[in-house]
């Protein structure tokens, strides 16, 4: 079975998809049966990713579950295969979709056949990117995730949903655009696209910055770093609560998982060059962001730029190349994964009672809410990086990889440390604490059971991780020692001198 | 045993925190005060042994993070160290549990209070237990989140939520030096473990790393950093502002967290690490610099304040800047001496000040006090000892530990050293002279309170007077009784190798001049007996100097306008960046050169190429000569490499 394994996880959803789409009939019904051919379908997506990640052996070196057959002409082949930094992903992806599609169970109520086939075919195509072995396979679905996506928001998004679609596009294209040329140029030098013979491609130094940085536009895109962010506000405030999710959640973490697997160990030298310029950025981004959420009046977009700070502990983890960083910048962007998700289901909790994303026509939540509020309380502190959560080891790991080569930069890194705490308690106290001024709030409802369910998982993980996150870290291990390997090999054959 | 001296607030925060709703009020705190009892007499016997018995131990629980040598685990400590912060934490816990059975009776969300108070001590345990510097940040950031949730505690109060996320930010600059301590540390250690950070600091005393171009010694780099972290949590100046504005919580909670334990973290901080801080002469400068500056300043804040629990506010925050002084000066034992004694007596005072409080229907304002001798005779007993016990009156604790500190600060000489026992004496006498101030407005002289109020006035139940009893006990015997343990003679028995110092100032206490012996003495004397002046009988005269020095009344009352400084030097700027950021940043700069002015741009170009499209030959010959070139260069140049 294992053979066929990472294929049947990545297109189970998109058959799923199929069937819902082929659904006629009464739209009450259709909307019912979506609904629930999608719960399963992710369900069991899920349960197939677990079993994935039980039978994933933390120790072996390389990819495995590997599957390779021959495709376009023989040179481009169908290759899958999972390592540590990708089955962790996996596994996060298939675990925040069924959370996903309960959350969209009474918020969507227009063309709910279409959104539901929606959201399975992105599923596909996000399991993809990170199962795919080939470039070219790489980029067809890392591509091809923009088309659902877009949809979500184009469809079922708010007002101004045009112009966030059209940002979105834009930015993202521009970047993906480098990246095609890029892989077309690597199939010139290298003479294949299989990504494990690339790593074992020794790229011409003079070469490797212009690849590196054609790839460097598509992921800092996505990441996204300052100051490639600024779709990335508006997206999330137009996209339906789970648009957020994924968005929040597994989107953004292409970026980085491009980084790891293309830039640092396939362009070594490029990426010794342009550590400090990536650093510069990251440290931007923490600061900068940081304080405009400070400043902002719409909960969902200073959550989006809280997001973008901390993807700058991501950014500056993955290029202070060593241990603490990269695992560190994994760890990250995985917490942030369900955190980010966490926040933004909580947001929509809201949204569905009162339609208001304004943090003003809040407050005195509490007196209301208490279970609701409890859980916002679990999520902020963990977005602030609290030890005991799963924030608090994603944030101190970059830091203390950095500090050792790039003092300065962890300095001013842990400054973002206290602007999270400030803008995070900042809101908490404006939309929970105070006194019920709003009439709209008098009696709204706390959490309903099926909301719990959505938020209990995500809570479980912000706690289980931050306390025992062993399990992450070893997957994640070896195969962070291998892209180091690859990188300071990389940089003793450029005659640089490695550290 | 030591596993189930931080299990048993945890067990009791889990079952008051999700279970409360079932076993209600009287539940919740049935569970969290025996948790906590327990605990307590539990940490008494452990105290007794590694204290008196010599015993140590460290016990693994599971490891937390693990990431090529970046390792720390969930392992408890225990020596005479950790011994002694137990027996503070947990009877000081235990005291406030029982007390505030009584104090919170009105109150709707009792099971909530309690659940969070057993949160803070287990934290603080963890604090205190852990055994190496990544679980002790571990406690350090818990504790500052149940200082915040306990501040904000009335969560309806705009005052109380404001100062609890000032507390919590404040806090985070400080733990932002800790962060890079301890990210310093490894890189230098390649270990972040007490004892290998320990027993390695004597190697690497010559070595030094460039931070933005400037060479620093490691050493001098990783204790400064630590003292950030310990100047926010213990409330240092600089970083003091948080703790006065923390008093919008309960009272219970401002003696467990404001005054006894929490806040004299940063001072056990340093104690734990004092085998870097001997090593590093600078810090210790400026350790004794910014403690005789707090010391100083606080007291001389606490003059004039006329809130009750603000005037002990600003004492607690001097009284940590005299411990600051002690660690810095190389008196390590003095220091963590007067942190015991002052556990008490500040307990006291703030368990007395809310036992006056109870009593007035939540009326705080001195000037509306006055006379409550003969309404609160308990309370107005146990106020005088822990006014007694802080002014350092003999043979209370405040005596042994203070005088100690003076003259080994005198002792260990220095740069600043011989002004800054001026200072402490001093504050001293400041202390004496707001202390008794204090004492005088509210038990004596005429009653100013509200009629209204005076009929409501009760004495405060037993549940009350009971912890006051026991922290009576503490603020006058606790000196005298582990004097020679702590300080003196037994001290090297007592502590072991847990506080390491090449030479102890205390080693020459008792050759200081006699001038600094007694000064303290005169301090308490001329205080006492100024403030019985002003208070008891000539009660018009404070009024008549406050307007005759309205500028320094002013500076004073308003503590110096830090608060006023730091709001236009951070916060409005970092509001006003924010703002500007994203409108002009991200709006105008980023939005209007990118997406926005590409849109624009298109439109544009269309138009142009409307009017291009009038079969100007040359034009298309010319574009396609450029996407020529482009092409060709791009294949030039991969054929090249």
């Amino acid at each position: 079975m294992s053979v066929y394994l990472l294929s049947l996880i990545t297109f189970l959803p998109l058959a799923g998809a199929a069937v819902i789409a082929m659904a006629k009939g009464d739209p009450e019904v259709v909307a019912k049966n979506a609904r629930y051919a999608a719960l399963w379908t992710s369900s069991v997506t899920l349960l197939l990713a677990i079993f994935m990640w039980i039978q994933f052996d933390s120790n072996a070196v390389g990819f495995q579950f590997v599957e390779d057959v021959a495709w376009l002409s023989g040179t481009i082949r169908y290759q899958m295969g999972v390592d540590g930094i990708s089955a962790p992903f996996v596994l996060l992806t298939a675990s925040l979709m069924p959370l996903c599609v309960l959350a969209s169970w009474q918020a969507i109520q227009k063309r709910v056949k279409e959104y539901m086939v929606a959201f399975l075919v992105l599923e596909t195509l996000l399991i993809g990117v990170f199962c795919a072995q080939d470039l070219v396979v790489f980029y067809l679905f890392f591509e091809g995730g923009l088309i659902p996506m877009f949809f979500i928001i184009g469809i079922w998004g708010g007002a101004r949903r045009i112009y966030a679609t059209f940002k979105f596009f834009l930015y993202t294209f521009l970047g993906s655009v480098l990246m095609l040329v890029a892989i077309i140029a690597i199939y010139w030098v290298a003479g294949t696209t299989s990504i494990p013979d690339l790593l074992r491609f020794d790229f011409p130094p003079q070469m490797q910055p212009w690849l590196w940085l054609a790839f460097f536009a598509a992921f800092m895109v996505k990441l996204p770093m300052w100051p490639a962010h600024t779709w990335l506000p508006d997206a999330h405030v137009e996209a339906p609560t789970a648009g957020s999710v994924i968005l929040a959640g597994v989107l953004l973490k292409l970026g980085g998982y491009g980084f790891l697997r293309f830039s640092l160990p396939m362009f070594p030298l490029a990426s010794e060059m342009f550590t400090v310029p990536v650093f510069v950025l990251s440290i931007i981004a923490i600061l900068y962001t940081s304080l405009v959420a400070l400043a902002q009046k719409d909960i969902k977009k200073l959550i989006a730029y809280s997001s973008v700070a901390h993807m700058g502990y991501v950014t500056i983890g993955i290029f202070c190349a060593n241990a603490q960083g990269i695992q560190g910048a994994v760890f990250q962007m995985l917490s942030h994964g369900w955190i980010s998700a966490a926040l933004f289901l909580c947001v929509g909790v809201l949204y569905d009672r009162t339609h208001s994303r304004e943090i003003a026509t809040y407050g005195g939540i509490v007196q209301r809410m208490p279970v609701f509020a409890f859980a916002l309380m679990v999520f902020s502190l963990a977005n602030v990086g609290l030890p005991g959560t799963s924030g608090f080891i994603g944030e101190i790991l970059p830091i203390v990889g950095a500090f050792e080569q790039y003092s300065w930069v962890a300095a001013l890194a842990a400054t973002g440390m206290i602007l999270s705490a400030a803008y995070m308690l900042f809101l908490y106290r404006r939309v929970i604490f105070g006194t019920v001024s709003n009439e709209a709030l008098k009696d709204i409802m706390d959490v309903t059971p099926r909301e719990i369910a959505i938020l209990l998982p995500l809570l479980a993980a912000t706690i289980l991780f931050g306390i025992y996150p062993a399990p992450v870290l070893d997957a994640v291990a070896v195969t962070a020692d291998q892209i180091l390997i690859r990188y300071q090999e990389g940089l003793a054959l450029g005659g640089a001198t490695p550290y | 045993m030591l596993q189930l001296v931080l299990a048993l607030p945890l067990a009791a925060c889990i079952i008051a925190g999700l279970f409360g709703r079932y076993i209600g009020h009287r539940g919740a705190m049935a569970v969290t005060c025996t948790c906590v009892s327990i605990a307590a007499i539990l940490s008494a016997v452990l105290f007794y042994q590694a204290g008196f018995q010599g015993k140590t131990m460290q016990v693994g629980v599971l490891d937390w993070l693990g990431v090529a040598g970046f390792a720390s685990g969930w392992s408890l400590r225990l020596d005479s160290l950790t011994s002694v912060m137990l027996v503070v934490v947990t009877w000081v816990s235990a005291i406030v549990h029982i007390y505030s059975i009584g104090y919170m009776s009105h109150d709707p969300h009792r099971t909530r209070f309690f659940t969070y108070l057993s949160l803070f001590t287990f934290m603080m345990l963890a604090l205190v237990t852990a055994n190496d510097f990544l679980q002790l940040f571990f406690g350090w950031e818990g504790v500052g989140l149940a200082s915040y949730l306990l501040i904000g505690f009335w969560f309806k109060k705009p005052a109380a939520n404001s100062a609890a996320i000032k507390a919590f930010v404040v806090n985070r600059v400080g733990d932002l030096g800790l962060v890079l301590a301890i990210a310093a540390i490894f890189a230098t250690f390649g270990s972040i473990q007490y004892d290998a950070v320990f027993s390695l600091a004597p190697t690497v005393t010559e070595q030094s790393f460039s931070f933005f171009g400037a060479n620093v010694r490691t050493l001098d780099a990783i204790c400064l950093l630590l003292f950030l972290g310990a100047m926010g949590k213990s409330a240092q100046f600089f970083l003091h502002t948080w703790l006065p504005d923390a008093m919008e919580g309960p009272t219970p909670v401002s003696a467990l967290i404001h005054a006894a334990t929490m806040v004299t973290a940063g001072v056990f901080l340093v104690a734990r690490a004092a085998p870097l801080f001997e090593f590093s002469p600078l810090s210790s400068q400026v350790i004794v610099l910014i403690g005789a500056v707090t010391a100083f300043f606080a007291a001389s804040v606490a003059l004039v304040q006329n809130d009750i629990k603000r005037v002990v506010a600003y004492s607690t925050c001097s009284q940590l800047g005299y411990m600051f002084v002690a660690m810095g000066a190389g008196a390590y034992e003095a220091g963590m001496f007067h942190l015991f004694t002052h556990a008490f007596f500040k307990a006291l005072l703030f368990l007395g000040a809310g036992s006056v409080i109870h009593a007035l229907s939540d009326e705080q304002d001195l000037r509306k006090m006055g006379g409550l001798v003969k309404h609160l005779p308990y309370t107005y007993l146990a106020m005088l000892a822990g006014t007694l016990s802080l002014t350092g009156a003999p043979f209370t604790a405040g005596y042994y530990s203070k005088d100690a500190i003076i003259e080994a600060t005198y002792v260990a000489g220095g740069l600043f050293n011989g002004s800054v026992t001026l200072v402490l004496i001093l504050a001293a006498a400041f202390t004496s002279f707001y202390s008794w101030r204090l004492f005088f407005l509210a038990f004596h002289g005429k009653a100013r309170t509200a009629p209204a109020v005076i009929e409501k006035i009760h004495e405060s139940p037993n549940v009350m007077l009971l912890p006051l009893a026991i922290l009576v006990i503490g603020a006058l015997a606790a000196g005298g009784l582990f004097y020679d343990e702590f300080i003196s003679k037994a001290r090297t028995d007592f502590w072991g190798i847990t506080l390491f110092n090449a030479e102890s100032p205390l080693n020459d206490i008792h050759h200081v001049p006699s001038w600094v012996i007694y000064a303290p003495l005169v301090a308490l004397a001329v205080g006492l007996v100024v403030a019985a002046l002003f208070y008891l009988f000539w009660p018009k005269i404070p009024a008549r100097i406050a307007q005759a020095n309205t500028r320094l009344y002013n500076f004073l009352l308003n503590k110096w306008y830090i608060d006023e400084i730091y709001d236009a030097l951070f916060v409005k700027p970092a509001m006003r960046l924010g703002a500007l950021f994203w409108k002009q940043g991200d709006g105008a700069v980023i939005d209007g050169l990118g997406p926005d002015g590409v849109s624009k741009r298109v439109l544009d170009v269309t138009r142009a190429a409307v009017r291009l499209q009038t079969g100007h030959f040359y034009h298309y010959a010319f574009a396609m000569l450029v996407g020529v070139c482009i092409f060709t260069s791009w294949f030039l140049f991969t054929k090249g490499s």
